[in-house]
């Protein structure tokens, strides 16, 4: 059989590609550190860079809980998308013989998203001025 | 070519995968180089400046001399970062551009052999798959350098990053609901059979590039790196080649993400004329192919770059409000429309 057509041998490229492409970006870091010039500290150096300003409290602040709502509606949306590509793919395949079954299956599908998508909107979960 | 021919077909294919790889390597590293000359050379023009015009005639030779003069620069690894994150932020931020050229196909074939490094059956999932491995390395970035301007870079980022990334991923679902396959290779095939997806799915390719956008951190939403809020943003801590690691990985990734639009809207590899329409015959016609497709990809580029000069930034609950009050609902709206029409047709 030729190998280029199985399924698994295929990511073999893959594979070899993120082989190259780690050994380039950790070779370039180590080349780097070898031929630049070596570090000088002092205490004024290695402090957080602010500007010219001593830094006050600490690096990693608290952050707004907008966030962690985008994070999770990240989750929710990003898993749609993934439930779309499959159904995307057999659409032509299907829209003859079964239209109402592919078409409306989707259509149920969104409006369920989309009923949840207005709910978030309403709670303000887009909502960045305030 | 005889000991070619004695090796076994696994041998040989992954001999030929590996000079695959050698020469799209050899060909993206020199176009990232010369990118980062673009952008400044038009910025110049732009601004009616002269740019960088010291180093080799016109300053042609510029990559080069930044490039030792990253190696050459002071190391510095400053005492109050997280050091094994720190190191490993700009190789995160580098490697995932360079796999997604992967699944790209930069040209029809070269004496029947396909120019694409791995023809994979889900491509697009690949694709959107690694792109989201992108977020990573900015993040790592922000959190590793303990520090307050590239904790907030790093954080928005991610917001942003993700935002986009739904509506960039709704946005090719027409393309695929036209084509009925997610292999880039087809998806082409069908843009030589049946014309340019650009014509079939507008909407999806100004959402498309607009979301690619969002995603490499270019200007107009450069928020992550915003210089009058946060200094440099994520990479604010950052020096000698490690910072330049972000800078290359950032012109490779809008590389990747101009291939990515050039394959799925603008044609890929074709061109309707001369012949050049369909999987080429000989190793010329071939060559030409990969020539078009570069050339496509130089345009695109040349937006990247053209828009970053004419742009102000976006404020960001701008940024946050255009991805998912406008172009959620949009894209949402452009795969029923989308459907429908199919359905029409069919």
């Amino acid at each position: 059989m030729d190998p280029s057509k199985s399924q698994l041998m295929q990511y073999v490229p893959v594979l070899m590609l993120a082989v190259v492409a780690v050994l380039f970006s950790a070779g370039t870091l180590a080349a780097s550190s070898l031929l630049g010039k070596r570090a000088r500290r002092s205490a004024v150096k290695d402090t957080a860079y602010e500007c010219g300003m001593l830094p006050v409290g600490e690096g990693n602040t608290r952050l707004s809980i907008k966030f962690y709502l985008v994070a999770m509606l990240f989750i929710l949306f990003d898993i749609e998308v993934v439930f779309l590509y499959p159904w995307a793919v057999n659409f032509k395949g299907m829209i003859r013989e079964q239209p109402g079954l592919i078409f409306g299956s989707m259509a149920g599908f969104m409006v369920v998203l989309f009923i949840g998508y207005i709910y978030a909107l309403k709670k303000g979960a887009f909502d960045w001025k305030q | 070519m005889a000991w070619f021919h004695n090796l076994s077909a696994t041998e040989q294919f992954l001999l030929v995968s590996a000079i695959k790889i050698v020469c799209v390597f050899c060909v993206v590293m020199p176009a990232v180089a010369y990118s980062v000359l673009a952008e400044r050379k038009i910025s110049a023009m732009i601004q009616d400046r002269l740019g960088p015009n010291r180093v080799g005639p016109g300053g042609l030779w510029q990559p080069l001399a930044d490039g030792v003069k990253t190696f050459l620069k002071e190391d510095f690894v400053p005492a109050h970062v997280r050091k094994a994150y720190f190191w490993l932020a700009p190789m995160v931020s580098m490697t995932p551009a360079l796999l997604v050229l992967a699944v790209i196909p930069f040209g029809s074939n070269l004496g029947g052999e396909p120019m694409v490094i791995a023809d994979l059956n889900v491509g697009i999932l690949y694709t959107f798959g690694i792109v989201s491995l992108g977020v990573y390395g900015i993040v790592l970035a922000g959190y590793a350098s303990n520090s307050k301007y590239p904790f907030l870079g790093g954080i928005r980022s991610s917001a942003q990053m993700i935002s986009y990334e739904i509506a960039m991923g709704m946005s090719v679902i027409p393309v695929f609901l036209i084509v009925g396959d997610l292999n880039l290779s087809k998806v082409i095939e069908y843009q030589y059979q049946h014309g340019w997806l650009i014509l079939y799915a507008p909407l999806s390719f100004v959402i498309f590039v607009i979301a690619a956008f969002a995603e490499t951190n270019r200007l107009p939403f450069d928020l992550p790196e915003s210089e009058q809020e946060l200094v440099g943003g994520y990479h604010t801590e950052y020096s000698s080649m490690k910072f330049a690691l972000f800078f290359m990985g950032e012109y490779a990734n809008m590389i990747a993400a101009s291939a990515m639009m050039v394959t799925l809207f603008l044609g890929g590899w074709t061109l309707p004329v001369a012949g050049l329409n369909r999987p080429a015959e000989s190793i010329p016609m071939g060559l030409a192919q990969m020539v078009i497709f570069m050339a496509k990809v130089a345009v695109l580029m040349g937006l990247f770059i053209w828009v970053r000069w004419m742009w102000p930034r976006f404020r960001y609950d701008q940024l946050m409000d255009l991805g998912w009050r406008r172009f959620l609902p949009l894209a949402l709206a452009n795969i029923l429309a989308t459907a429908l029409w199919l359905w029409m047709v069919a």
